[in-house]
């Protein structure tokens, strides 16, 4: 093998699993050591540059760091990452002074975003502060989108909502509520400089089958989600079937329970495994006694004196083979489930019937946008998609950073420059040493569980509708979780012109993932380490030839623990712990970097 | 030395011995000793062998005299026996330990100063005896814990970190055990633990004394240039032999090995080991043989490495004084004590 190059911001940013995991790419191990310190605003504020909404991630991320993250191979559960956000954003002090500002004289480009979702406020959240003009047009009557019609108010508080969007707002964003955009051509007209759609994917997917039109009683899960928070909806029979079993499913079926029902059902046509909702939604849904029916496929609905009282289902049976995949299934009989309600949650579809298609924006065969996935503009320059109606459903945090490279397009479209030609993203390493055996940061290993997240009581949270469940990390609790991070960040940095060869470092990794061997393919060297390296997902580093036998030091980046005792026990430095900072340009970044913007060369 | 404990997470995919324990489970406490110390990689070097040979921790015991060298047993198989003993007196130790119990295993790991000094008396009266112990040496040319003066290994014309090159005729423990009539004498390097471990192995299964003299090279006093037994001196003039494939009795000989480079030697208690010769002219079973090439590749300023000369056909100190094979720690006191009846009738046979 090649010595691997860690020159390259890639290498070690892939080494800090949550980070590279995080869509918006925050730097977890950063801010889990600010809150470790106390500094709960700095840690709110080393979030919100790259989520933009800490107090709203903190309880609703799809979190995909924490399947990433080193601890939950080490061990088997992650660090509590998300729930960690929420003690920073909970604990800080008022930190307005310490927001972008927009300057004093913007440059003159007026940005259209349609939509008041995350991915719309992401980009105002970018471009204002660089002295763009930005106009926000909203349909409905308030800010949010499905982070405010489709999340219910006990797992989202309204006033974490108002607090996170008031702030991009502050930064002299125009907002238009009830401002539905009918025609994307008449939009245009309106001499926009640049157009973000950011207006999700708002159309619920239907159940067509026997029965569907006959009821009222049938209701299509974020449409109904959305009448419940605006109140337009309050209450719903006592049993409820939720047809689905994703995210949103779980959050039909708690509100079903706050809304009076008494016996909610969520009906899965595949096994366990297969579902889509998240473990952890999974948890919280079950915690509240609600009932997962697997291998149940919808099959009609069922009507006595022609009012809904059930729904059939075909009983299914599936093969799942040694891959994992499982196959179409087969049906082994039927079975008749009583109900008063049906809720619909089998996924979102985008809808576009506002865009005319004669304006050079492609649509493909599901009737979505065709969009650069790096500068997000379709195929009509100066129009940009982010969210969920670029690619379809995906989640909040996906299209925040959807909107970070909106912004950086739009930036560059409006100064004439080329969408592709963008900032690459920086690395700086910086030892962490302090003395003999001193580290900056906390090297011990840990060897604590995870904390469970303290719940408001199965009868308490229903008497009202509103009652946030999760009471967030006690000071204790996050006292504790924080010790979990494994700091993968402070890189293990090798420099072999210093080894001796020793092997001090091989023998006293408690992960067993050094090896001084001889070079070869990859393949052969993953075998021949001390602990065979068999996660082809993680790196292997390979130094270049050491000064003494030509042999190479190869590490299996997959479990070390960040412990840096190879750094310590190594006499001649040839390891050091170096914390890596990933730099990561945002809009600003490349007004910076280019002329200046605006009469008052407000940049940055 | 470190200050954190070796966490106690490992590697699953590290291996199991037959016992169903990892290199892990035979670890002893995190080592004191002076960051990148030769004396640590033989502490890797000794639990790797010890952990495939599956040896069981509670019928292992390591005993050690004073020195750098001999605070290793604290490192390794922490479930094991242990007895640091006064300076050079490990092998009166071991003696006793092992005439009690003829069953464990002995390992006895000492230092240049420890073995060729102060202790060189006990050292070559274990060889006498064909002891039946792995006698390892830890062997860096000074005594480090006195902060660096020359050890009776010291070779001429090494230089020390401050003053004057050595001018004594040292003391080369293979060479030393070889006249003495030991019947495994090994030597390797604490930076190869390819050769180490199975030369560690064969010497742990051979049944009689065993001599294991690693060159362990001490980073804080005798690692700079001119020292003849820093890490690049020592790789620069490191010379294979003869190394060692250790065969469990389960294994079969793999074919591979060509007739002439490779020459299996069984041990007594059924294990097999086998010798691949890098010299083919070299015969490790003959004395004087090894004594040519000790004598001459020292000569010409070589490290001579490997499995040097074994002799399977001498008898270990319990046979050579015919004890029974139940180990005395067994039998029931009035075994061993036969009484004053008794001791009167043996007295009176000599009057």
């Amino acid at each position: 093998m090649k010595p691997t190059d860690t020159s390259n911001p890639e290498y070690f940013h892939k080494v800090v699993d949550c980070q590279w995991g995080c869509p918006a790419h925050t730097d977890v191990p950063s801010y889990i050591r600010m809150i470790a310190q106390g500094r709960f605003s700095d840690a709110y504020m080393e979030n919100r540059k790259s989520n933009v909404f800490p107090g709203i991630l903190g309880r609703v991320c799809d979190r995909p760091c924490e399947p990433a993250c080193r601890r939950g191979r080490v061990e088997d559960k992650p660090v509590a990452i998300c729930r960690l956000k929420r003690v920073a954003a909970d604990h800080r002090d008022d930190i307005t002074d310490r927001l972008p500002k927009a300057p004093t004289r913007t440059n003159g480009k007026k940005v259209a975003l349609l939509g008041a979702g995350c991915a719309s406020l992401a980009v105002a959240n970018d471009l204002a502060p660089i002295g763009y003009e930005i106009t926000i047009f909203e349909a409905l009557g308030t800010t949010g989108g499905l982070m405010r019609t489709n999340i219910p108010t006990f797992r989202l508080p309204p006033d974490v909502l108002d607090e996170e969007i008031g702030y991009i707002l502050d930064m002299g964003v125009d907002l238009k509520l009830n401002h539905r955009i009918d025609s994307m051509k008449a939009l245009l007209d309106e001499g926009f400089d640049a157009v973000f759609v950011g207006t999700g994917a708002p159309k619920g997917k239907n159940l067509e089958i026997p029965g569907r039109y006959d009821s009222d009683r049938i209701h299509i899960g974020i449409e109904w989600l959305e009448s419940v928070a605006f109140e337009h909806i309050k209450k719903i029979g006592k049993k409820v079937l939720i047809i689905g079993v994703g995210n949103t499913a779980m959050d039909c079926c708690r509100t079903s329970l706050r809304l009076g029902a008494e016996d909610v059902k969520v009906m899965a046509r595949k096994p366990r495994g297969f579902f889509k909702a998240s473990e952890w939604e999974l948890e919280d849904a079950e915690e509240e006694n609600v009932e997962i029916l697997v291998n149940h496929s919808p099959k009609e609905f069922v009507y006595k004196a022609g009012k809904l009282v059930g729904m059939k289902f075909d009983l299914m049976e599936y093969n799942i083979d040694a891959d994992g995949r499982i196959d179409r299934g087969t049906s082994t009989g039927e079975v008749v489930i009583p109900c008063d309600d049906v809720v619909l949650a089998i996924g979102q579809d985008n809808a576009f019937p506002w865009i005319e298609r004669d304006l050079g924006i492609e649509f493909d065969k599901w009737d979505c946008p065709v969009v650069d996935e790096t500068t997000m503009m379709c195929t009509r320059d100066g129009i940009f998609f982010g969210g969920d109606s670029a690619f379809g459903p995906k989640n909040i945090i996906w299209a925040v950073e959807h909107g970070h490279q909106a912004a950086i397009s739009i930036h560059k479209y409006c100064q004439g420059e080329d969408l592709h030609d963008r900032l690459p993203a920086g690395l700086n390493l910086s030892s962490q040493k302090m003395g003999m055996h001193e580290w900056s940061y906390s090297n011990d290993y840990d060897a604590i569980t995870r904390q469970l997240m303290p719940h408001v009581g199965l009868k308490e949270r229903f008497k009202k509708l509103n009652i946030e469940v999760e009471l967030g990390f006690t000071a204790e609790q996050a006292v504790e979780e924080v010790e979990r991070c494994l700091n993968c960040d402070i890189q293990t940095v090798f420099t072999e012109k210093l080894c001796i060869e020793c092997d001090a470092c091989v023998d006293i990794c408690p992960v067993s993932c050094l090896t001084i061997t001889a070079n070869g393919e990859e393949d052969d060297i993953r075998s021949r380490l001390k602990a065979p390296a068999l996660n082809p997902e993680q790196a292997l580093f390979v130094s270049g030839a050491l000064p003494h036998t030509a042999r190479i030091m190869a590490k299996d980046e997959d479990l070390c623990v960040h412990c840096g005792l190879c750094a310590e026990r190594c006499p001649t430095g040839a390891w050091d712990m170096q914390k890596s900072t990933i730099l990561i340009p945002y809009a600003a970044d490349e007004a910076a970097s280019g002329q200046p913007q605006t009469a008052t060369g407000q940049a940055k | 030395m470190t200050y954190i404990a070796k966490p106690r997470i490992s590697h699953p995919s590290l291996p199991k011995n037959e016992l169903g324990l990892t290199t892990r489970d035979y670890e002893g406490a995190v080592s004191t000793l002076c960051a990148g110390c030769g004396h640590d990689s033989v502490t890797a070097a000794l639990i790797q062998a010890v952990f495939e040979l599956g040896i069981e921790p509670h019928m292992l015991a390591k005993i050690s005299g004073i020195g750098c060298s001999s605070k290793t047993p604290a490192y390794f198989v922490s479930q094991a026996h242990g007895f640091n003993s006064v300076h050079g007196r490990m092998p009166s130790v071991t003696t006793g330990a092992n005439a009690a119990n003829r069953d464990m295993t002995y390992i006895g790991v000492s230092g240049d100063g420890d073995s060729l000094s102060i202790g060189v008396g006990q050292f070559v009266h274990a060889i006498r005896r064909n002891l039946n112990m792995c006698y390892l040496i830890e062997n860096n040319g000074v005594y480090g814990l006195t902060k660096g003066q020359f050890s009776a290994s010291a070779d001429i014309g090494s230089k020390p970190k401050k003053g004057l090159p050595n001018q004594q005729e040292p003391i080369d423990p293979a060479s030393a055990a070889l006249a003495l009539g030991a019947t495994y004498i090994a030597r390797s390097f604490s930076g190869d633990k390819e050769q180490l471990v199975p030369l560690i192995k064969g010497a742990i299964m051979h049944s009689g004394f065993s001599l294991v003299d690693v060159i362990s090279p001490c980073v804080t006093f005798n690692d700079h240039e001119g020292s003849t037994k820093s890490y690049a001196h020592t790789r620069e003039f490191y010379n294979h032999v003869a190394n060692i494939d250790y065969i469990h009795p389960s294994e079969e000989i793999k074919a591979s090995y060509q007739a002439g480079d490779a020459m299996p030697i069984h041990l007594h208690g059924g294990d097999t080991i086998v010798l691949r010769k890098l010299d083919r002219a070299y015969d490790p079973t003959s004395r004087a043989q090894a004594f040519k090439l000790l004598r001459e590749r020292f000569n010409a300023g070589e490290i001579t490495t490997g499995l040097l000369y074994v002799n399977e056909n001498r008898a270990e100190m319990h046979e050579l004084m015919h004890n029974i094979d139940t180990p005395l720690s067994q039998l029931p006191y009035e075994g061993l004590q036969p009484g004053n009846d008794e001791l009167r009738k043996l007295q009176g046979r000599y009057r």
